[in-house]
């Protein structure tokens, strides 16, 4: 289904400073025309191994909460449960994070928003899915209007049980999320770049208002 | 004997009833009452309600589908807020080609709730700002979904994929069987 495009996003004419008109095609000049590649580890294993170390040790998350799992994430990172201390700390931007936590239920609406919000997180990036509405829907599995699978709409490095899952378990759950990278079996962002196709497909079958770029870089 | 106390919500009601044709009085509290009002005299008991009486607040504006019935309940709440009392008036219009007078000029909040109606429920009110934009849906394509004869389980069946292994108790018949597993 072709949609109009927004108002922001249709080619206009542009006066720069200096007092030049050029025309702008946002869709173009504005974004990345290049889809996401598979990123591959290094030659040597000890490097790579010395890589997701790192990584493992550098979580930041993107503050971006969904559900009401976002409310558990407030004692988590103030001083009742500190996670700060685990080495995980929370970033205003996608552009800063590494980690996107899907708190909770997902409504078509805000789906279309962490999906542009997960492309613009850099590689490599991990998602983990809070609760049993990101699992198989939970309570909201005959609701109209939220998503019931998350990872058929991005990759899913990590699920944590419950409803909601307390703190306590979001702390288990990312020492689990440092043992995968460390282990290199968080592949996410390079499952998005293989399937892409794939997820694509699944996302625009929901999102039926599609307006933005295919890859949000 | 019909011995009634004259309550203010009473007092308010027989006062209205001089001047339109409305339904019964249903007091829910003694500082909140529901009555029918018909859709042609809709805007002039809230003007007079508004301008008269007080009732200078419109809390809500919310619908009921009565589908058996073929009808849409609309609920206009307003509040007194010097006595403290709400006064809600139902108006009930049939389901085909539903649509209400706009009060978007009574109250400029009444254009949101307005909005709002028109996308969850179909209900057109012409003449009411940006009626027509999209409100929380998004690239909605089907039947206004807080409709009763929409299917919501349905939609979520065709829309969205369900992961295997997901079960489904009857709570009473589960706890039963966790309880008391011999049945007694």
């Amino acid at each position: 289904m072709e949609q109009e495009l927004k108002p922001e996003l249709q080619i206009r004419k542009v006066k720069g400073p200096d007092g030049v008109e050029f025309e702008v095609e946002p869709l173009r000049d504005y974004y990345c025309e290049a889809l996401p590649t598979v990123q591959h580890g290094a030659y040597f294993k000890i490097v790579e191994d010395f890589f997701n170390w790192a990584r493992a040790e550098s979580l930041w998350i993107l503050g971006f909460g969904t559900g009401c799992g976002a409310i558990e994430m407030r004692p988590l990172m103030t001083p009742r449960f500190d996670a700060y201390r685990y080495g995980i700390q929370w970033r205003p931007t996608p552009r800063q994070a590494n980690l996107l936590v899907i708190s909770g239920y997902l409504s078509v609406k805000t789906l279309k928003r962490a999906i542009r919000a997960y492309e613009q997180m850099q590689s490599p990036k991990y998602v983990v899915g809070l609760g049993s509405c990101t699992i198989n829907g939970g309570m909201y599995w005959d609701s109209y209007n939220t998503i019931k699978r998350l990872d058929d709409y991005m990759p899913v490095d990590l699920y944590i049980v419950g409803c909601m899952p307390r703190p306590e378990a979001l702390l288990a759950g990312f020492e689990d999320l440092k043992k995968l990278i460390r282990a290199g079996k968080a592949e996410g962002a390079n499952q998005y770049a293989e399937k892409f196709e794939w997820y694509k497909s699944n996302q625009k079958r929901v999102i039926h208002d599609w307006d933005m770029p295919d890859y949000n870089w | 004997m019909n011995l009634q106390l004259v309550t203010p919500m009473r007092d308010l009601h027989t006062r209205l009833q001089h001047l339109f044709p409305l339904g019964e009085l249903t007091e829910q509290r003694p500082d909140l009452g529901f009555v029918t009002v018909p859709a042609a005299y809709l805007r002039p008991t809230l003007l007079h309600l508004r301008d008269r009486e007080g009732y200078t607040h419109l809390v809500l504006l919310t619908a009921v589908d009565w589908l058996e019935e073929n009808l849409f309940q609309l609920t206009y709440l307003l509040s007194n807020r010097t006595t403290g009392r709400d006064i809600g008036l139902r108006v009930k219009f049939p389901r085909q080609a539903a649509h209400m007078e706009s009060i978007h000029d009574l109250w400029p909040t009444a254009a949101t709730y307005q909005r709002e109606l028109r996308e969850m429920f179909g209900i057109d009110f012409p003449g009411s700002p940006r009626l027509h934009e999209e409100f929380i849906l998004e690239g909605w394509n089907d039947i206004p979904p807080y409709r009763r004869d929409f299917d919501t389980l349905k939609y979520a069946r065709a829309n969205f994929s369900d992961r295997p292994g997901r079960e489904t108790h009857d709570p009473e018949q589960h706890m039963k069987q966790q309880l008391y597993p011999d049945g007694a």
